[in-house]
């Protein structure tokens, strides 16, 4: 039988999750067993059917090469960049219902849909659901062509996507079951985080392995970062995760790690998985995307070796940043500022090597969609790279810090590098993976850069605007020295920017769902009519 | 693989490798992208210098400027602390009517009362002080424990049915349902909001008249004006605690509610009490 060994598997894990809802020790863990155990059947079912769901359509008519062979595993991509068009409207959904409940509490539902649960599906279902499976598929992707080399580990990447689907989906139940260690970007709890180890580990094996086996005599660029990404990744997840279950049938867990210390390697985790994660990461993705849609070489080889030795080096260091003015020590606190503003020139390299690839090419922002997504994916990059290491300075730091200004940076670096990276990105695969002439619709596109820079620029200026306002006013103390403002008061004054919010992300989703529908429709191979972009060619003016 | 190869765009020599199709400039870092890396490990250094930062053995070096935030803390509260010092030592000493009476002194406490209000009594008493349902309302002429500011006082400072504080105000009115007839009840709460309106029944107020005399004038007065001396609210005026329809004060005399308020002379202290006092007196509602 077909993936004999796999349904076995699977059964038996399907009972063991049983098992867990049978004996778990509190009603939290009990139910998300019972979710682990029907997501297992779902699995089981799927294998046992042996369903092809990798194209819609008979996949007989719709050859996916033209020579009917595959030299690349590419299924586990094609499912990874439907996974990540998925993800990346189910993420951003979520994130506009959390803004409308910051602006109106009375779209709070007890107990599952309040806020406090539905924040943190949001980040998650942003970074790891949509970052993360751009990150898999792409550096997949990415990986076999610059090494001229099959995946490594044959099924082991469908075990990568998969398990990794199996963790997004228990950590975003978990999170609505009220399951949380109160880690922010490290709220799953000890046994969704040993999980998602295992599927780390594999990854890693999928990555190097094929590294390893490659072809050609140099690694790639991209592909330096995916690697410190992978690896990176897997030591801040292990480090900052250790715990203590309570009980091996129950959902609470202890940290091994306590006061201030606990602290510091929470933020040593969350600075880096901005670092390595959302950073490192998505230079890979630039580095090989950039170049091809561009058609153009790499600016600078010795500046790429520079800026990615001097990120690696700096960046793991200024996670004290997010501690400043706390119990942390000053000398802490000292060395989380100064690596931050050291590491603004190495962060600025991707930017420049980005843009700089352009040059000679630039006449393409007009007509093609893709490009101009992906040069102002690297300008958002550059923009929050700097916004970055000025709010790690002290001074700025004690206005700007829990207010909404965080909010709005981490967003224009979120929405406006990551997604539109990795929407360039996808509008670039999708056409290739499937075999498709190109997109269904090109103008869409330009609908979707518009939609979603717009967006972007309404939520960060919002932010800006609340955040430094709401710091102005936490700290205001009239002439003889009493404060001037209630949290409530400054609270209430934060309404209209929040409802502004709300309409910046609003049309970020559109733009998302807009991609939705246009990748549908490319990989059914339909093709839109519609006029070219840029118009015709300006005709040629006889000489006088 | 490496043999020499030329990027016929720009004129710039290449690595000579590719990978799927992507070669790589051999351009050399911009000047300005390499000094301004520079410049801030130069700054960085410099910083470290000059503030907390490379860790020792047991401890971490000082930093030349001898700056740490704990040192700044300290320092903006004294600050603060010194600008106040005579001002705060003026209200410890002087009575409530004389730092009314003191423009300068009525300022700062004032000032000082808002602030101390906004963190501790807004929670209950409103951001204006306006109040809400069970909570009293302190910008109106309606006082359940006295009017004048060292009444007033005396309430911020020891509570009402607080039970930590041996000189909080205390009143309770008896839950009726034990002693009353339910319709002698509703009589009794048709009665009263008779004294400030026309009663839905008027057979009904009448009947409520005598009850109310011989059950309720004892504490709330023959005409319902109440007592502040032991906390019983004015009937004859249209403000009501609980709700002035005819069924909210009904379930009020079957079975009352009784607010809490806590004492805060020992968690705030004399001065801060003193400044409340006279935040709650410029409302306006308090006897001038």
């Amino acid at each position: 039988m077909k993936y004999g060994k796999e349904i076995v598997l699977l059964t038996l894990a399907a009972f063991l999750a049983l098992a867990g809802a049978a004996l778990g020790e509190d009603t939290a863990f009990r139910s998300h067993m019972w979710v682990l155990f029907f997501s297992l059947a779902a699995f089981t079912i799927v294998l046992l059917r042996q369903v092809s769901w990798a194209s819609v359509g008979d996949p007989a008519s719709i050859p996916l090469r033209s020579d009917g062979t595959e030299r690349y595993l590419d299924g586990p991509i094609r499912y990874g960049a439907i996974a990540t068009v998925f993800w990346a409207v189910v993420g951003l959904l979520v994130g506009v219902v959390v803004a409308l409940q910051l602006a109106f509490p009375q779209l709070n539902f007890e107990p599952f849909l309040t806020f406090g649960r539905m924040r943190p599906l949001h980040t998650s279902a942003v970074i790891f659901a949509f970052g993360g499976n751009a990150l898999i598929a792409t550096s997949f992707y990415v990986v076999q062509r610059t090494s001229r080399a099959r995946l490594f580990g044959g099924d082991l990447a469908w075990f990568v996507f998969w398990g990794y689907q199996l963790f997004i989906i228990l950590a975003a139940t978990g999170y609505l079951l009220g399951i949380t260690q109160s880690r922010e970007y490290a709220e799953p709890e000890w046994y969704v985080d040993v999980w998602l180890t295992i599927v780390w580990v594999a990854y890693f094996l999928v990555f190097f392995g094929t590294i390893l086996r490659r072809k050609e005599p140099h690694i790639y660029v991209a592909n330096w970062f995916y690697l410190s990404f992978i690896i990176t990744i897997a030591m801040l997840h292990i480090v900052n995760n250790l715990a203590m279950p309570v009980s091996f049938l129950g959902s609470k867990s202890y940290s091994l790690f306590a006061g201030v210390q606990d602290a510091l390697t929470q933020w040593w985790y969350g600075h880096n998985a901005v670092g390595f994660f959302l950073t490192a990461g998505f230079l890979g993705m630039m580095y090989y995307f950039v170049p091809k849609q561009a058609n153009r070489p790499v600016y600078s080889y010795r500046l790429s070796i520079i800026h990615f030795w001097a990120i690696i080096f700096l960046y793991i260091w200024a996670g004290p940043h997010h501690l400043h003015y706390t119990a942390l020590p000053d000398w802490a606190q000292t060395l989380g500022m100064v690596f931050s503003i050291m590491l603004w020139m190495p962060s600025w390299g991707g930017m420049i090597n980005g843009l700089m690839t352009l040059s000679g090419a630039w006449d393409k922002l007009r007509t093609d969609p893709i490009i101009r997504m992906m040069v102002m994916a690297v300008a958002f990059y550059g923009m929050a790279t700097f916004e970055g290491p000025l709010m790690s300075i002290k001074a700025v730091n004690s206005l700007s810090h829990y207010t909404d200004w965080t909010i709005g940076h981490v967003h224009s670096g979120a929405l406006g590098w990551n997604g539109l990276i990795s929407f360039g990105a996808v509008y670039f695969l999708v056409p290739r993976l499937w075999g498709r002439e190109r997109l269904y619709s090109i103008r869409m596109v330009s609908w979707h850069f518009w939609l979603a820079t717009i967006g972007i620029v309404i939520y960060a200026a919002t932010m800006w605007v609340s955040g430094i306002q709401q710091g102005l006013m936490w700290r205001e103390y009239d002439d003889q020295g009493f404060l001037v403002y209630t949290f409530a008061e400054t609270v209430a004054a934060m309404f209209p920017y929040y409802v502004m919010r709300a309409v910046g992300g609003g049309m970020y989703l559109l733009g998302a769902i807009l991609m939705a529908f246009n990748v549908y429709k490319t990989i059914r191979g339909e093709l839109r009519e519609e006029a070219p972009m840029g118009g015709r060619a300006p005709a040629l003016q006889p000489a006088e | 693989m490496t043999e020499k190869h030329i990027d016929e765009l720009s004129g710039v020599e290449t690595t000579g490798h590719e990978w799927d199709g992507i070669r790589e400039l051999n351009n050399p870092m911009p000047r300005w992208w390499l000094w301004s890396f520079y410049a801030t490990i130069v700054f960085a250094l410099g910083y470290t210098i000059a503030f907390p930062a490379w860790p020792l053995v047991n401890s971490a070096t000082q930093g030349v400027l001898g700056w740490s935030s704990r040192g700044q803390l300290t320092q903006t509260m004294n600050e603060v602390a010194e600008a106040q010092a005579d001002l705060r030592a003026a209200l410890a000493e002087k009575s409530l009517p004389e730092i009314i009476a003191d423009d300068k002194l009525y300022r700062f406490a004032r000032s000082g009362g808002e602030a101390a209000f906004k963190v501790n009594c807004v929670q209950c008493h409103g951001s204006g002080a306006q109040g809400s349902a069970g909570y009293p309302n302190l910008n109106d002429d309606d006082w359940l424990w006295g009017s004048d500011i060292e009444s007033i006082h005396h309430t911020i400072a020891h509570g009402v049915r607080y039970a930590g504080d041996e000189e909080t105000h205390v009143s309770e009115m008896p839950a009726f349902a034990d002693m009353l007839q339910g319709p002698e009840v509703r009589q009794i709460a048709a009665y009263v909001a008779s004294l400030t309106r026309d009663p839905s029944d008027p057979a009904l107020a009448d009947a409520g008249k005598q009850l109310f005399a011989d059950n309720c004038a004892a504490c709330h007065g023959e005409s319902g004006t109440g007592d502040q001396s032991m906390g019983a609210p004015n009937l004859a005026d249209a403000i009501w605690l609980y709700g002035s329809s005819e069924a909210e004060i009904a379930a009020q005399i079957r079975k009352p509610k009784h607010g809490v308020m806590p004492a805060w002379q020992a968690r705030l202290g004399d001065v801060t009490v003193k400044q409340l006092a006279v935040y709650v007196y410029s409302l306006g509602g308090a006897k001038q």
